[in-house]
């Protein structure tokens, strides 16, 4: 295993890393990254507090903006990418968003169910 | 790592029975390092996903406490929330400064990095200072349990982002530019973009879905 911080080329990439680029070209892509970044964090905030939509559409919207916003965030600043070098971090960063959605939807989906076929508390103590 | 290498050569022989052909061996130290903190971050990310959960089906048991509404102040969030985009894009540059081994662009990126985390640690100490003031500490209800849990885990992790990002930076003054600083330095980057990556969950989840009135 040797010591070296240039990977020639045909290797894989880690993760965060880029592929051989100048240091403009990379600055440039930090610049786009954080543009695109800060669009959509306003964004959210605009449609967070605003009355100019339909009221329902807002909550979607908002999850929309934030996936988005991961997405920018893994590509321009975590450099996770399609090509071919990347491939063992998509694979990991897919079966972690696996994980990732069989707790969070699994969760709301079974508590929202006990919630609906559940009495109240107090009905449940006027029955025992 | 090694099945793209060797993919070229998987013709007739593939056990490699026959005459040895050139292998790549393992991948360089620098891959197999920020891979193994890949999956590390993305164990992490899994751990906040459960903290997540417990949020969305907590956020409305109040047990007669105030409502997300009533104690999230939005202006509070926004600038924290420019402060960890700010802090994420001067890591990069301090990350790019990192591997072009120029000491001054790396410091000052770091600092600028370390002050911005600063920054969005004392709105945050000072939101949670003012709601356990006010009575509305994590014991009040459950939906104040789950906003405490979530938002003061990710504030833990800055917290020791910024004790890391210093060591770094000691690091850096003491040993130079050498190959393992550099890979800390690589996991280090990682460890702040995804931790950024997080606190977007935070404020459109917790703070924007959860302070609808």
């Amino acid at each position: 295993m040797s010591d070296q911080t240039h990977i020639p080329a045909g290797h894989d990439l880690a993760p965060g890393e880029e592929e051989q680029h100048g240091v403009g070209e990379r600055i440039l892509g930090y610049v786009v990254g954080l543009v695109l970044a800060l669009l959509l964090t306003a964004t959210s905030f605009f449609i967070a507090g605003t009355d100019l939509v339909w009221q329902p559409s807002i909550p979607v919207a908002l999850i929309v903006l934030a996936i988005a916003q991961m997405g920018v965030h893994l590509v321009f600043f975590l450099h996770i990418t399609t090509g071919p070098d990347n491939t063992n971090n998509v694979l990991a960063l897919a079966f972690g968003l696996l994980v990732v959605f069989l707790v969070v939807g699994g969760t709301v989906w079974i508590m929202a169910h006990l919630n609906a076929n559940m009495p109240p508390m107090d009905q449940i103590m006027r029955m025992q | 790592m090694a099945m793209t290498a060797t993919a070229g050569h998987a013709h007739a022989d593939p056990h490699h029975i026959g005459l040895v052909i050139e292998h790549p061996g393992p991948a360089p130290k620098r891959i197999v390092t920020a891979y193994g903190f890949w999956i590390f971050l993305l164990s992490d990310i899994v751990m906040f996903s459960c903290f997540f959960a417990a949020y969305a089906v907590l956020s409305g048991q109040t047990a007669g406490g105030p409502k997300g509404a009533e104690i999230f102040e939005q202006r509070n969030v926004a600038i924290e929330t420019v402060c960890l985009l700010l802090s994420s894009f001067t890591c990069g540059m301090a990350s790019i400064a990192a591997d072009v081994r120029n000491r001054f662009w790396f410091y000052l990126g770091m600092t600028v990095t370390c002050v911005l985390g600063l920054i969005f640690l004392v709105l945050e100490f000072r939101e949670f200072a003012d709601l356990v003031a006010r009575g509305y500490g994590p014991s009040r209800s459950a939906f104040l349990t789950a906003f405490f849990s979530l938002v003061g885990c990710h504030g833990l992790h800055v917290s020791a982002g910024v004790l890391w990002l210093l060591t770094m930076m000691a690091q850096v003054f003491a040993k130079g530019f050498r190959a393992d600083v550099l890979r800390r330095m690589m996991c280090f980057a990682l460890f702040w973009h995804a931790l950024d990556i997080i606190w977007v969950g935070v404020f459109s989840v917790v703070y924007l879905l959860g302070g609808a009135p």
